[in-house]
């Protein structure tokens, strides 16, 4: 068992990990009659990868809507960097420094790898219309510091030979990347996956549980994330919330939750009765 | 030179010319089309109901003068002062900012995620709306509009053609005004898209809003923005054919000009708005004069852009630079 105190936690390969940063308390999500999330509660703590797993249909993807704020639960408090969050859009949230991907990636296709990034930078910049009109020179500067920034995550992910090319055009795995590029330029607490890895090759799994790995090390990002492949999440995540038809099943560090008999039912499909 | 084919050149030369004006207005529709997929029905009012303020504001019209003489019993429709065209230009700016922020706030802030056949149903009802409430403040007469934009011949034009094929050319000032205007235009809107964060966010919400959103790009205010904008290009179009043939109820009509050019250059596309329009302006100008006078006893241009636009559409549906649809089976 990890002795997780207010203050924070030493996980099982010596990382430090500091206070809660988000905590989800006694969340309900309902469609119409439909209850895809059931009295939910769990936290996620200052640079740790979280992982929030389940079969398909569980509701994971459903929770990460209400963390970044598409979705708003009908019951239940979502607090944020120890203060309960007023109900906000999506855009609010982002621009409180949590920062998502999609799992059907939601990137700009029209626009080159590099202006995607970019896009990334906007809740950055400070230069308003009128900046832009009349001090030319700042706005200037501006863009440049931004470029840097973005410039750096390139480097970071290795797509240097693609950041002019229009994103419609790259194959999947690497605009998988790409939105996770756009997610890190906003230098977000918080960074919410949602299935980096699906329908991925085994190399491109290799390299994006790497690229996550990463980022958690060097920019010390908070992750939360979400997968049904259960092999790659193990090895990846710190502490780990098992979903299943809505309700919480299990909670803890990978080698707990693998020990869970609700757990190992779940994902073996016995017959619930 | 032959006579017929100096004046077809001439012809060629003013219906490119028109085609600018149609252009302008087709960008007003792309403008809002690729930033939130609705069909703004509204635009030609839009250009109304500008050109309307512009001279109410100018001439020191009382807004609603009919209405509040009849509520207090006043006699008032004037405020005795007569504001420089600058001015009264900086001001329905204003006021089409506020129409913007308007619309927004009442009416397609509750209608987001419907269909698009329903937000295009609210623009019809807008549009109605809007020409009600423009006549209701400025009155419903044809009112003359003139601020300071250069009109009748063009002397050096004429005098250089002639010299040249010994036969002056009939261009219009205010045609190469227009032409001009149009290229200031396009060109800031091009600068503002690319080079600026406000044109960059415009650029995200078209392409995809769910992303948009998740970068921080708040929806209503690029709505606000992007409708403020296709504003001040209906101001700039309802100036130019205001200036052109007054401010009447039939400037409202020139929307259904931008069709066919919206039909020819895609909805998507501003590259496919402006040439769309220079293609349609030219096409029936020289189809008038070389088959229509001849030979279909004129008044061809009612009709033959819409044909020219549905050849268009079944050899190309996505329009000239329309993206292509494709769809997976």
């Amino acid at each position: 068992m990890l002795d997780l105190s207010p203050e924070g936690y030493v996980t099982e390969d010596g990382r430090k990990i500091g206070g809660v940063l988000m905590e989800m308390k006694n969340i309900t999500l309902r469609f119409g009659g439909v209850t895809a999330i059931k009295d939910i509660s769990f936290d996620i703590r200052e640079g740790e990868i979280r992982a929030i797993i389940g079969p398909n249909g569980a509701g994971k993807s459903s929770m990460l809507n209400v963390i970044s704020g598409f979705y708003v639960p009908q019951e239940g408090e979502v607090w944020f960097k120890g203060a309960r969050r007023a109900q906000m859009k999506p855009y609010q949230v982002a621009r409180q420094g949590i920062a998502r991907t999609f799992q059907n990636i939601a990137l700009f296709e029209g626009m080159s790898v590099l202006d995607n990034i970019m896009t990334g930078r906007l809740t950055h910049m400070k230069a308003n219309i009128f900046d832009q009109a009349v001090w030319w020179g700042r706005a200037q500067v501006e863009e440049t510091e931004n470029r840097e920034k973005v410039e750096r995550i390139i480097d970071f992910l290795e797509i240097q030979n693609i950041r002019k090319t229009p994103v419609g055009r790259l194959p999947y795995g690497l605009k998988k990347r790409v939105e996770l590029a756009r997610a890190l330029a906003a230098e977000p607490m918080l960074l919410l996956l949602d299935e980096p890895m699906a329908g991925m090759n085994v190399e491109e799994k290799e390299d994006m549980s790497r690229f996550i790995l990463d980022v958690n090390d060097e920019f010390g990002t908070t992750i939360a994330l979400i997968e049904h492949d259960m092999g790659v999440v193990m090895d990846l995540s710190d502490r780990v919330v098992v979903m299943d038809y809505g309700k919480k099943i299990g909670d803890g560090t990978p080698d707990e939750v693998r020990a869970n008999q609700d757990v190992i039912d779940a994902y073996l499909g016995v017959a619930h009765d | 030179m032959p006579d017929q084919l100096l004046f077809a050149m001439e012809v060629t030369l003013n219906g490119l010319m028109a085609g600018v004006m149609y252009a302008l207005v087709a960008l007003g529709f792309v403008l809002i089309f690729k930033a939130s997929g609705i069909f703004n029905y509204a635009q030609g009012v839009m250009a109304l109901f500008a050109a309307m303020t512009l001279v109410g504001i100018q001439k020191g019209q009382v807004p609603f003068a009919h209405l509040i003489n009849a509520v207090f019993g006043t006699n008032i429709h004037y405020f005795g002062w007569e504001l420089p065209a600058v001015l009264a230009i900086l001001l329905t700016v204003v006021v089409m900012i506020g129409f913007a922020w308007l619309v927004n706030k009442l009416v397609l802030r509750h209608l987001v995620n419907q269909e698009p056949i329903i937000l295009f149903m609210a623009t019809i009802g807008l549009a109605y709306f809007l020409e009600g409430v423009a006549d209701l403040m400025w009155g419903a007469e044809i009112k003359k509009l003139d601020v300071g934009l250069p009109q009748g011949l063009n002397a050096a034009i004429d005098e250089a053609t002639f010299n040249l094929f010994g036969y002056g050319f009939f261009i219009d000032n205010l045609d190469i005004a227009a032409t001009i205007i149009a290229a200031v235009l396009v060109a800031g809107l091009v600068i503002f898209s690319q080079y600026t964060k406000q044109g960059r966010a415009l650029r995200a919400v078209a392409d995809d809003h769910q992303a948009a959103l998740s970068v921080g790009i708040s929806l209503n205010f690029i709505w606000v923005l992007v409708w403020a904008i296709a504003g001040f290009v209906a101001l700039v179009a309802g100036i130019m054919w205001g200036a052109k043939s007054g401010v009447q109820f039939s400037l409202s009509l020139i929307a259904l000009k931008a069709l066919p050019v919206l039909m020819l250059g895609g909805f998507t596309s501003i590259p496919g708005a402006i040439v769309g329009g220079l293609i349609i302006g030219m096409g029936e100008q020289l189809f008038e004069f070389l088959i229509g006078q001849p030979f279909l006893g004129g008044a061809t241009q009612n009709w033959f852009a819409y044909v020219l636009a549905l050849v268009f559409l079944v050899f190309r549906p996505q329009g000239l630079f329309g993206e292509k649809i494709i769809e997976r089976v």
